[in-house]
């Protein structure tokens, strides 16, 4: 029972939103709304047990003395700090302790880990990208238009050119075209698949997200 | 003792990385004021949030966290510069823990500019978790999905949020994301269900993902990274930081296609010195 319980509401739920999408009867429609408040109490519920996860995690790390235990502590230690702060005195008042380590420590910090990948693209660009192959010749044509295009130097260098091959106009062409016509493709695969997963898991079929099988 | 010769192919990425730094850092301190010209889907965007009427509610929807604040916080800031300019009310909802105070940083500010009210002119509704769940109980009903404000203050008792009910109330969406739930879930769940009009301000990387949105209609129009932010502050008239940002990405991209160059010259000089071809290579 403790497999067939949980598939029997997915499927009634499954189907019942599925209905709630066509038919729309206010019975249906209310009883869906009041579904999807119970989703979003159910997913913030979640949220509690990947805080409670995340400790787990991390103790038995520092327990075992696993490999980089050390970040472990120094994990833990701040998610404490900010629990310490934003409990009593509030996370979002301005001049509050939690807020004013989340706009002056998180957010630099994240935007630097970010901006980081500019060092590491320079470089990757200039060991991996090659004229290997026609395909690879294309690309890199293609990426270096793009780069240039997008960015006002590119408008600069090439403002005195005919309109069609003035870099900003081939980025536009690039990007609207191949581009589109490539991403268009993977969205209907991707939309395609995303059907076909929802009804393996409304019908049962697919019954991985109740773990602990294959 | 004759050291190894100096070969290119193994240069230290440090000069690289020094030499990016500088390419950051000179433009910042010495602006070159490039020109910025205008692209087809930033002016799209900029068009469909003048033609809202005065007065309208329109909805900012800010999904993206610190790392990605450098693109995307532009948009945002020239979005609600925008939209006061226009006498356009703002709600402002989150999927995104982290957003509501980035947006709070420029909205803040920006209020006090323009003159504009708190729960009268515009309203926070913070974050809510759920993703698509949360999208699509907005719309059955923005307020039993988003109870109170940013700071706790019950819907019912904001002004701005009686006039809204749900995505029939809400003349367009601006949604700033830097992945997900983001764009993509806004056009599939609500310009999809609801036939909300739709823009969008994303990361330079995850720009090119969007184009069969716009080409479709589904978007009214795309903000793609700094660039994309530098145009809509261009049309807007008001030059802020995304423009600012242009001359050290025009050099920086720059300086790497220049790397890729080189690294193909040397990479093609010697394959012709061991004699092959690239395809052979």
């Amino acid at each position: 029972m403790r497999r067939e319980i949980p598939l029997a509401i997915t499927f009634l739920i499954g189907i019942f939103m599925l209905v709630d999408f066509f038919v729309p009867h206010h019975v249906v429609s209310s009883s869906a709304e009041e579904m999807k408040q119970w989703g979003t109490i159910v997913i913030a519920a979640s949220i509690l047990l990947g805080v409670g996860n995340l400790i787990r995690v991390h103790f038995h790390k520092i327990r075992r003395r696993r490999e980089g235990w050390g970040y472990s502590i120094t994990t833990l230690a701040i998610m404490g700090v900010m629990f310490f702060f934003g409990g009593p005195w509030g996370t979002i008042e301005e001049g509050s302790a939690f807020n004013w380590m989340f706009l002056n420590m998180q957010v630099p910090l994240q935007s630097t880990m970010f901006s980081l990948l500019a060092f590491f693209i320079a470089s990757a660009a200039y060991r991996a990208f090659r004229l290997r192959s026609a395909e690879a010749s294309l690309l890199l044509i293609a990426a270096i238009i793009v780069m240039l295009g997008r960015v006002p130097l590119g408008q600069l260098l090439t403002r005195s050119w005919p309109e069609a091959i003035q870099l900003p106009n081939m980025t536009e062409v690039i990007m609207a075209y191949p581009n589109m016509a490539a991403f268009r493709g993977i969205l209907m695969g991707a939309a395609l698949g995303v059907m076909a997963m929802g009804l393996r898991i409304i019908l049962g079929i697919e019954r991985s997200y109740l773990g602990g099988e294959k | 003792m004759a050291g190894k010769p100096f070969d290119i192919r193994n240069i230290d990425r440090r000069i690289i990385f020094t030499l990016i730094f500088v390419a950051v850092v000179w433009p910042l301190l010495q602006p070159m004021s490039l020109p910025i010209d205008v692209s087809p889907p930033v002016q799209t965007l900029y068009d469909a949030i003048e033609a809202i009427p005065e007065g309208s509610i329109v909805m900012l929807g800010a999904d993206y966290s610190p790392d990605t604040m450098p693109e995307l916080q532009p948009m945002v800031d020239t979005f609600i510069r925008h939209a006061f300019e226009r006498d356009l009310r703002i709600v402002v909802a989150c999927l995104w823990p982290a957003s509501p105070p980035l947006v709070e940083t420029a909205i803040g500010p920006l209020a006090e500019e323009y003159g504009k009210e708190y729960g009268i002119d515009y309203v926070n509704l913070g974050y809510m978790a759920g993703g698509i769940v949360t999208l699509l109980g907005m719309g059955a009903s923005i307020p039993n999905t988003y109870p109170s404000d940013y700071g706790g203050t019950p819907v019912g008792e904001i002004p701005l949020m009686q006039e809204v009910e749900n995505f029939d109330d809400i003349a367009f969406v601006m949604e700033v994301s830097a992945g997900t739930p983001g764009t993509r879930e806004w056009v599939q769940q609500v310009q999809g269900r609801y036939r909300v009009a739709l823009g969008s301000g994303t990361t330079a990387v995850g720009a090119p993902n969007f184009y069969p949105y716009v080409q479709s209609g589904q978007l009214s129009g795309l903000l793609g990274g700094l660039k994309g932010a530098a145009e809509y502050e261009t049309l807007v008239g008001h030059p802020g930081d995304a423009t600012k940002g242009m001359d050290a990405q025009s050099v920086v991209h720059a300086l790497v296609v220049a790397f890729i160059l080189l690294g193909n010259v040397v990479y093609l000089l010697s394959l012709r010195s061991k004699g092959r071809a690239p395809a052979e290579a």
